[in-house]
């Protein structure tokens, strides 16, 4: 049965964030070939690139929500925008990143308009024939999956994590056939008031989007232990993050904390460096897609989740690895 | 003077190997706690109420074995505690939120407080329906928080991305520190409200033995669903989704130690990564 999806389309600094693409690619799948993929963008100040984004990956109709109370983040202006885009396309199934925003919107959303809601979902089980859909999300951090679906009656709600599902592909231009609407919206009273924002990630990439981590444990013994790791994870196009060892031992920001209590990601690329993989920090990672372990104790917990293991002392082994990367490379 | 709900789940102690059996996950033998984000929301609970005089109330939505984690609570400094027995509820956010919610309500807080989300099922999506249900605003994930007296609010150096927002006009706020993925925000909103949990709030305490001896006299009430109000607990028999499998997770391929001297090693890495593993 063809179905009409909604796809929240987040941003950030101005640029569509990759889940959102993810987001939409789960969206045409769920909705079938004759069904519809309508999204909804939040800003102040105008779209038009990002939109245009989403109408080249074959978004059928990208809805604009503009207003001024849109620019910094007040969650009940943009759940008064998804609020007006949930009543103006009445969809089967509204999607989201599972990030920061998603997160906190999506339940809001759901329980305003009696909707289900399915979070952190990690695969899609839909098949052709319009048959139950599977959605597929991990429980007790990854030591444990559940498949959930619907009850039937109700919308939606699912946020997808991000990495997990393939970004939707672009579509041929002479098969783009999407449109692009202004969402008008009623402003509601604003209860947040942002004093303000600091920005401590350094303008590293997005953790939780990137496609290679190299990360640092308490091994890393401190803050300068981490300058060949930012190498490696330079020379990789990576970003760098850390166990609670080492943001606990002030090496780094709690920022870049990867597990239970910190991110949750899951990159093509995964290096543990001096890491020693206690069952909280695997929680973090163990979904990746290749680990790499580097610790010099042979019987590290680590090892027992890595696809490779260099046992050895990371301050010889990774400076060695930016090199080989880079010789192979040029 | 501020009376705080502060919504807790016992789940799983962190270390614990999860087994899965046809019937569910098995749960003999294992040992049990508070979810590490909600004891990062009680602890916080206790401290304003330390500063501001008040009330804290522990309200669970659990099985029998979670009144265990209520009289931690209580021993912890929670004054009363509330079990909403889950015997009769399904797993779905929907139907613990709608009936949490109403379990709420009656409780008229001043200061909702819950855990980011609970390391069990990780959805986090509990406490924000039932804030939406119950019609608060909400910051989620935070490390910081300060309730002020609006007053106080005006006092403080002007500041801001947004003007004074249109609908606060209340007389006490929270000024919370959010993580927002790695960075950090900070908000005003009016009180009543609903704030979640980050780590790094603060460092929970340890219940004192005299404390534990105290907190079996501390009043604790169980509740059924069909003690509340019938909307709510219509709204909670009406799951909006279900569990239709329950797995364990996907087998790793058994790892390779990569021999060698360190300059070998790092030259077969690169080699398996592209090779063998399809990267770079
Ligand atoms: C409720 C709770 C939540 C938690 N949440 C998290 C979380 O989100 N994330 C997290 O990471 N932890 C978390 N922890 C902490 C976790 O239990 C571990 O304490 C932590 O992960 C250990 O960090 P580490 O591996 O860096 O340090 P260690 O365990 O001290 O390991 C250091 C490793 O470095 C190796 N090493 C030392 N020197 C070198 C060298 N020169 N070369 C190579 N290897 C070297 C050692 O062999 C050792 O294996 C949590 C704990 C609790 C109780």
């Amino acid at each position: 049965m063809p179905k009409t999806i909604l796809v929240f389309a987040e941003s950030r600094d101005g640029a569509l964030r990759r889940v959102a693409l993810e987001a939409l690619g789960a969206a045409r799948r769920l909705a079938g070939k004759d069904g519809a993929v309508h999204a909804v963008l939040a800003c102040s100040g105008g779209a038009a690139e990002e939109a245009a984004a989403l109408l080249a990956r074959g978004a059928d109709v990208v809805h604009i929500a503009d207003d001024p109370s849109l620019r910094a983040y007040a969650p009940e202006a943009c759940i008064a925008a998804l609020g007006a885009a949930m009543d103006a396309v009445r969809p089967d199934a509204l999607l989201l990143g599972h990030t920061a925003m998603g997160r906190e919107l999506a339940p809001r959303v759901a329980a305003a308009h009696g909707a289900g809601h399915i979070a952190d979902v990690t695969a899609i089980e839909a098949s052709d024939d319009g048959g139950d859909v599977g959605f597929i999300r991990p429980l007790f951090a990854g030591k444990a999956f559940e498949r959930r679906s619907f009850t039937p009656g109700a919308p939606w709600v699912i946020t997808v994590r991000p990495n997990n599902l393939p970004a939707a592909e672009p579509v041929e231009a002479a098969e783009r056939k999407g449109t692009v609407q202004a969402l008008p919206f009623t402003v509601p009273p604003l209860y947040t008031a942002v004093r303000s924002l600091v920005r401590r990630t350094g303008g590293q990439l997005d953790l939780a989007e990137a496609d290679v981590v190299v990360s640092g444990g308490r091994g890393v013994r401190s803050a300068a232990g981490f300058e060949p790791l930012q190498a490696l994870a330079a020379a990789l196009g990576g970003a760098v993050g850390a166990s609670r060892g080492a943001c606990d031992a002030g090496y780094c920001d709690y920022a870049l904390q990867i597990g239970q209590t910190g991110k949750v990601v899951t990159p093509q690329l995964y290096i543990a460096c001096g890491i020693s993989g206690a069952i909280q920090h695997l929680a973090g990672m163990s979904q990746s897609r290749v680990i790499v372990a580097i610790n010099k104790d042979p019987d590290a917990p680590i090892f027992g989740v890595a696809d490779y293991g260099i046992v050895g002392d990371l301050f010889e082994a990774v400076p060695l690895l930016t090199a080989e990367l880079q010789r192979v490379r040029s | 003077m501020l009376k705080i709900v502060v919504l807790l789940k016992q789940t799983f102690d962190t270390e614990e190997k999860i087994v899965v059996t046809p019937e569910g996950v098995d749960e003999r033998d294992a040992k049990f706690v508070i979810n590490p984000y909600d004891e990062y929301a009680l602890e916080e609970a206790i401290r304003q109420r330390e500063k501001h005089g008040g009330q804290v109330i522990a309200v669970t939505c659990g099985p029998e074995r979670s009144q265990d984690a209520l009289r931690t609570a209580l021993a912890i400094g929670a004054d009363e505690a509330v079990r909403l027995d889950s015997g009769k509820l399904s797993d779905d956010s929907a139907s613990v939120a709608a009936a949490l919610a109403a379990v709420i309500e009656p409780l008229k807080p001043d200061l909702l407080l819950a855990g980011l989300f609970a390391v069990d099922s990780g959805s986090g999506s509990v406490a924000l329906q039932a804030a939406e249900r119950l019609g608060l605003p909400h910051a989620s994930s935070a490390v910081k928080v300060d309730i002020l007296t609006a007053a106080e609010l005006m006092a403080l150096p002007a500041a801001g991305e947004t003007g004074p927002a249109t609908g606060q006009n209340a007389e006490r706020y929270a000024l919370v520190e959010r993580d927002v993925e790695g960075d950090t925000e900070t908000v005003a909103i009016p009180l009543p409200a609903l704030i979640t949990a980050q780590q790094g709030l603060n460092e929970p305490r340890y219940p004192s033995l005299p404390n534990i001896m105290k907190a079996k006299r501390k009043p604790l009430r169980t509740l059924t669903v069909q003690e509340l109000p019938e909307e709510a607990s219509l709204a909670a028999a009406a799951p909006r989704t279900v569990r239709t499998q329950l797995l364990p997770p996907p087998p790793r391929a058994a790892g390779k130690r990569i021999p060698g001297s360190p300059a070998e090693q790092a030259a077969s890495l690169v080699s398996l990564l592209q090779s063998e593993a399809k990267l770079l």
